[in-house]
């Protein structure tokens, strides 16, 4: 559109139903050090009410709507889905948020408290949950990744000021920074007469340029060490990986099925099955935009050292380094891959949403060929990525240490 | 000049197209419903077993069964099936329910030739192989330890074998009871339960001829029961007298609080409006818990409430994780809205919305042809056929206020709800 609101429509009529994925190109990363949690706090926000709106939820659902949203380290991202029939309601929720939100104080202290219990909810009162909040700063020591989406500290949210909510808005949700996805029971030709109406009016604003520290190349082996209350020691190693652009992203991705997808992947069928050293096992590769991370995680078993498993976690990567990678089995993970990709495309929501993820990476058309990209890697890429990411100069250490504790009991009345 | 300030005309949903299964009998007595929808290449084929009788002495079959069916066959070992499996892409997930558990296969169609006949001798020859079993002993102890320390699981437990007494419902494993499983018995108890008689399928997506074929070739002919009879009947649930538990935890940031109780099921002429009851209290987004205690009060990152449904009973209850310091403020809003039902009528304007939310969320969870034979599943294990969703959609609309009063009062007594805190109170 004019003001630089992107819009893109995936026709389906298999269902009676609507979507409107709104991505705005703000996340984590785009925070100031001091304030973290803002665009996750922002995101709460938007549903506080709007200029001429003054609560968001209720005028959605009363025409059968339902919505939620996410915020990561890079986006945020909003989703209605609602019976296709009542379509303009969500051009008219949408448009006025982006237009400008109601900024109430009210809404402001709610929304801070909310976070707060969330903040304890999911990374201060579970076990291991405040895992990412140590290993992040470990990883990263220039970029913004260094902070989890939640924020820093509760400190940061609890300060939240509603002239920070104000300016945070005026930088970062502007048409020039959304792209738009209408998908389900609609049209092309009616979604350009609803969005000519709705979005159109609302001024550009300023575009934003992202200009962030990006994360030097990591030539230095770091590990740290956390007592806790837990029960179980627990082994994170992360690697950096290049970002989601990199042309060797299909070949990491594969690298991390080959190691810890289902039940015939080396690290469970080795570590867990085969010489019994953890009780689970995982590995899998954040995906960032910018430098991300490459994680393998497991919970030794009791009894067995944190030497001896960390030792054979490491002699299985350095295998995956340089032994044979069979045909069947890299073919295995090209198979696993091709039908989940096909199964996702069943949920028009997540076809919404990939379309939105893609058309901010460059061409929403790059869904359309991932299965390719994928289907092309070959052994000989998957042993380079291994050997490029995996080692130990490359690698942040986290040992979760179960605090030896008298045997607390059991903690049930059953 | 564009108006902003009122909202779009809408249309109220009319009516729900929900799709039907086709039904075929194998001639071992199998049961196959199956929704066919050509436009993709792909399947989900879901295998139920109905369970067995719970024993007390042996808690834990039903669950271990299920969760060691990919352990091996008399043919194959557990790293062969997952080997084959993986290989071509497909998903294989054995899942215990209160009920029903089943074994569940996403695949593309291409491959099920060579993924059904897995699938056959798993269902047909599991062994459960005494080092796959030591392995899963010990790792669901070490899980099991990492759960106990979560608050809402704790509160979940508690709170399941209250109401419920000892019975599949209401038990919740403990370290013993998996130092307790031994491989006959798993053995004996796979062999009850997996017998064509005691077997329905459930096929949804590319369900062509050539896949019906590959289905009865499959599950239908040579697959025979035993002398055995598979005895799906359940003891009679006794609830616990104690209402009130509270589980202390010193350094809790957060309480777990579970309030809720016993109550009708689908088949209950009340129950779709009780679900409309439900959705006021706690529902939805909007709902009068989450307006009040997280939208307003901000003590909570959410709050709901729900129903279940299962064979022997339902039950609805509410659950969140609040500030370890408001946790009674909480607790006690919990009581007002309750109460709140109980003494005024529900305002028509948020009744109609409500009204309009649930046939909405109703028509949108019909996302695709799996939505459907889940649709299916829910009424076909309570006996019920599919004008029960007409019955349901009519109710939507219409109930009264008066009527919702009604049932508040009879279905939802805060002094009879068993209560759970799991913190600090």
């Amino acid at each position: 559109m004019k003001n630089g609101l992107r819009v893109l429509v995936h026709e389906d009529n298999t269902t009676p139903m609507a979507v409107v994925n709104i991505l705005y190109d703000v996340g984590a990363r785009d925070e100031n050090p001091e304030q973290t949690g803002f665009a996750h706090l922002f995101e709460h926000l938007m549903f506080g009410g709007s200029v001429n709106i003054p609560v968001y939820d209720e005028p959605l659902q009363r025409v059968g709507g339902e919505n939620n949203a996410f915020t990561s380290n890079d986006i945020t991202n909003y989703y209605i889905t609602l019976p296709a029939v009542n379509l303009e309601t969500a051009f008219w929720l949408e448009s006025d948020r982006m237009l400008s939100l109601a900024f109430s104080e009210k809404s402001l202290e709610v929304q801070r408290n909310v976070v707060m219990e969330e903040f304890k909810q999911r990374y201060l009162n579970q076990p291991y949950g405040d895992v990412w909040l140590k290993l992040r700063p470990m990883v990263y020591k220039q970029h913004p990744y260094r902070w989890a989406t939640i924020g820093k500290e509760l400190s940061h949210i609890e300060n939240a000021h509603i002239d920070d909510v104000k300016a945070f808005f005026k930088k970062h949700y502007n048409p020039q920074n959304a792209i738009m996805v209408v998908g389900g029971n609609v049209t092309t030709e009616r979604v350009k007469e609803l969005a000519e109406k709705w979005f159109e009016p609302i001024p550009a604003g300023e575009k934003y340029v992202r200009n962030l520290p990006q994360e030097p190349e990591q030539h230095e082996e770091r590990r740290d060490t956390v007592t806790a209350k837990v029960p179980l020691n627990d082994i994170y190693v992360a690697f950096q990986t290049p970002g989601r652009q990199y042309k060797g992203y299909y070949a990491i991705d594969l690298l991390s099925d080959i190691l810890a997808r289902g039940n015939s992947s080396r690290l469970y069928r080795s570590l867990v099955k085969e010489n019994p050293l953890f009780s689970e096992i995982h590995a899998y590769m954040t995906g960032s935009f910018d430098t991300g991370m490459f994680v393998v995680e497991g919970k030794p078993l009791e009894g067995i050292s944190l030497e001896e498993a960390e030792a054979a976690l490491w002699e299985q990567l350095e295998r995956v380094k340089t032994a044979e990678i069979a045909v069947d089995e890299l073919t295995k993970v090209k198979n696993k891959t091709e039908s989940t990709l096909m199964f996702s495309e069943m949920s028009l929501l997540d076809k919404a949403m990939n379309l939105a993820y893609y058309e901010l990476l460059g061409d929403a058309d790059m869904l359309n060929h991932e299965v390719e990209k994928y289907l092309a890697v070959t052994a000989a890429e998957v042993h380079e990525q291994a050997r490029k990411i995996f080692r130990r100069d490359n690698s942040s250490t986290l040992i979760y240490l179960a605090e030896q504790t008298e045997q607390e009991p059991a903690g049930e009345v059953v | 000049m564009l108006d902003r300030t009122s909202a779009p005309d809408f249309k109220t949903v009319g009516h729900i197209d929900l799709i039907q299964p086709r039904n075929i009998k194998f001639s071992n007595g199998v049961n196959l419903f199956y929704f066919d929808s050509p436009e993709q290449e792909l399947i989900r084929i879901e295998l139920v077993f109905g369970n067995l009788k719970f024993d007390q002495e042996k808690p834990l079959l039903n669950q271990a069964v299920m969760a060691m069916l990919t352990e091996g066959t008399g043919k194959l070992t557990a790293a062969e099936i997952a080997d084959q499996i993986d290989f071509y892409g497909a998903f294989l997930q054995a899942d215990f329910g209160f009920d029903q558990s089943q074994l569940t296969v996403y695949s593309l169609n291409r491959h099920l030739p060579k993924v059904l006949p897995v699938v056959k001798d798993i269902v047909t020859d599991s062994v459960f192989p005494e080092k796959e079993l030591e392995t899963y002993i010990r790792n669901q102890q070490q899980k099991l330890q990492v759960s106990l320390k979560k608050n809402d699981v704790v509160a979940r437990r508690v709170f399941n074998r209250a109401m419920h007494g000892s019975t599949l419902y209401g038990f919740a494993a403990k370290a013993e009871n998996y130092q307790q499983l031994k491989q006959a018995d798993l053995l004996a108890h796979f062999k009850l339960m997996f017998q064509p008689a005691n077997c329905t399928i459930i096929a949804a997506g590319k369900v062509d001829e050539e896949t019906i074929k590959l289905l009865e070739a499959t599950f239908g002919n040579d697959w025979t029961d035993s002398a055995y009879t598979a005895d799906t009947t359940q003891p009679t649930l006794h609830p616990f007298d104690e209402h009130f538990y509270y589980v202390e935890k010193p350094d809790a940031l957060q309480s777990a609080i579970r309030v809720g109780l016993r109550t009708i099921n689908r088949p209950h002429p009340d129950f779709p409006a009780l679900q409309v009851l439900n959705t006021v209290l706690g529902g939805y987004f909007g709902s009068r818990l989450m307006a009040n205690i997280r939208e307003d009060k901000g003590y909570t990152y959410g709050i709901g409430s729900g129903i279940t449904s299962l064979k022997h009973c339902g039950s609805i209850f509410i659950a969140s994780e609040v500030g370890a310091d408001v946790c009674k403020a909480a607790l006690a809003e919990v009581e007002k809205e309750i109460n709140t039902l109980r003494e005024e009528l529900i305002p028509e304007e948020e009744l109609e919305l409500v009204r309009n939310y649930m046939l909405g969320s109703l028509l949108g969870s019909l996302e695709n042809i799996f939505s459907h034979a889940d649709k299916f599943k829910n009424i076909y294990y309570s006996g019920l056929g599919f004008e029960y969703y007409e019955r349901y959609v009519e109710i939507v609309k219409t109930v009264t206020a008066e009527e919702l009063k009604r049932l508040a009062n009879e279905y939802l007594d805060y002094s009879k709800m068993y209560k759970v805190i799991v913190g600090k109170y």
